[in-house]
């Protein structure tokens, strides 16, 4: 009854199913102890950052550099534009990169405040599918510990995140879905979006 | 005025409608077609986003007010305490389903895990058995022990007052307020601490995560999209079925690959 599976996901898995097997199996240069020294380099940073108690403009700015640095924002933006990033143009994209960076900098850079006094440690570290998943537990004042993974690839050249989960909450995923909503409201036109992702955040 | 909404929209879900609810949810077969679609399966989409209006007006009239209100006139560690007691309140109903999901290991953790916050906590004033280092909490309700009896999700729905759910959790919910072992045990009077000890709780969440509730209600293009999808992924983690393996691996879908990484779930 519910099972009417649609021709997207027949042809998803297929080709993930093709993918799989087609792949070479790159010669990971990638470690376990490669992605727990990028974890540990951004939880360094990221504890900086709330020690220093800067203004937020300036923790803002530093988020975006953190960002900038440690994390894979080709992959994650033109990933939260899905299947819209088909249709974009190589010049579209690029500026889209950069608004989604600004963007994200701003809406969880504002969010620093709340890590005040709070702690991050690096737990554990395993390989999944072409990726290391390092698992870390955040402690924050007056509430339980939670769970933060960052999900670590080298294959765009260098060690870099492209996802951190939130108790499973995918921060690329989430975006996807809300850009897929802004994208909408503006009735699929990117250079809207763009213009008004700058802003946004 | 709150708890009472609660009960007046929860009692009436009869209990002959949660065996049609679970005969139906179980009579689908594997694969859980909620799970294995890259979209959520939402098929009640229009009713669900008016009672997600109906929720967002509440909350803004309502519960964001009484929660911030809340939050800043009890002291932190009253709130603190209030939400020991609820959680420790929780435990009876979650021991049992740890039971029906044949998890020895956490029905034991959690029933030391009561008996120590019971006695040593002052009755579930304080978390000593955190203090003691001791197992987490597992959390479990009855939407868990449907899951692992493999029920299927089930269609998304938006429930009033309570929010995002899947079908199966609905059903699991109600159960579980039917069946929370304290309200049988405990006389009449003191069985109502409980609730109110979890709707200050609540309150008490609402009010300490604003911010996080603020951005996904009030700052995000679609707050039924935005909240629907952060919903799944938790539920879903949380029951064990939301690992990073279920991802599609994002560089496998390059510039060159025409189709999109449909990677969730």
């Amino acid at each position: 009854m519910l099972n009417n599976i649609s021709r997207r996901t027949v042809l998803a898995q297929g080709i993930a199913a093709t993918a799989a097997t087609l792949v070479p199996v790159n010669v990971f240069a990638l470690t376990d102890t490669g992605a727990t020294n990028l974890v540990d380099k951004i939880v360094k940073d990221i504890n900086r950052v709330i020690a220093s108690g800067k203004p937020l403009s300036s923790m803002i700015r530093e988020f975006e550099k953190i960002f900038r640095q440690y994390a894979d924002v080709n992959i994650i933006a033109r990933s939260t534009l899905g299947a819209d990033s088909r249709r974009a143009t190589k010049a579209q994209l690029k500026a889209y990169t950069n608004a989604f960076r600004g963007y994200v900098a701003r809406k969880y850079g504002k969010r620093f405040k709340e890590f005040e006094g709070g702690k991050i440690e690096v737990k554990s570290v395993r390989k999944v599918k072409s990726w290391h998943e390092v698992k870390s537990t955040v402690r924050l004042k007056g509430s339980s510990p939670f769970e933060v993974r960052f999900l670590v690839s080298d294959r765009s050249g260098k060690d870099l995140f492209f996802d951190m989960v939130i108790e499973g909450i995918s921060l690329r995923l989430s975006e996807r879905t809300e850009i897929g909503s802004m994208l909408d409201k503006r009735k699929g036109d990117i250079n809207a979006l763009i213009a008004d992702l700058k802003k946004a955040g | 005025m709150i708890p009472r909404s609660i009960f007046s929209v929860l009692n009436r879900a009869k209990p002959t409608f949660l065996l049609v609810g679970v005969l139906a949810l179980t009579a689908c077969a594997n694969p859980d077609p909620a799970v294995t679609r890259g979209e959520p399966y939402d098929p009640y989409e229009a009713e669900n986003r008016r009672m997600h209006k109906f929720n967002k007006g509440l909350d803004r009239a309502l519960v964001r007010p009484a929660g911030k209100g809340y939050s800043n006139a009890i002291p932190d560690d009253i709130e603190k305490i209030i939400g020991n007691f609820a959680a420790n309140l929780a435990m009876p109903a979650a021991i049992v389903n740890n039971i029906l999901q044949g998890n020895g290991k956490g029905a034991t953790e959690d029933t030391y895990r009561f008996v120590v916050n019971t006695t040593l906590g002052l009755g579930g004033f304080f978390d000593a058995a955190s203090d003691l280092n001791m197992p987490e909490k597992t959390d479990t309700d009855f939407g868990e022990t449907l899951y692992t009896w493999g029920v299927n999700e089930g269609p998304y729905l938006e429930l009033p007052l309570l929010g995002p759910a899947t079908t199966r959790d609905t059903v699991g919910k109600t159960v579980d307020l039917l069946t929370n072992p304290l309200s049988y045990l405990v006389p009449s009077p003191e069985r109502f601490y409980g609730t109110a000890a979890a709707v200050s709780s609540s309150l008490s969440n609402r009010g300490q995560y604003a911010d996080t509730i603020d951005s996904i209600l009030y700052e995000s293009a679609d707050s039924y999209a935005a909240s629907q999808s952060i919903y799944l992924q938790n539920r879903r983690f949380n029951l064990g079925n939301g690992s990073s393996e279920d991802y599609l691996d994002p560089y496998d879908t390059g510039f060159t690959d025409p189709y999109e990484d449909s990677d969730v779930e």
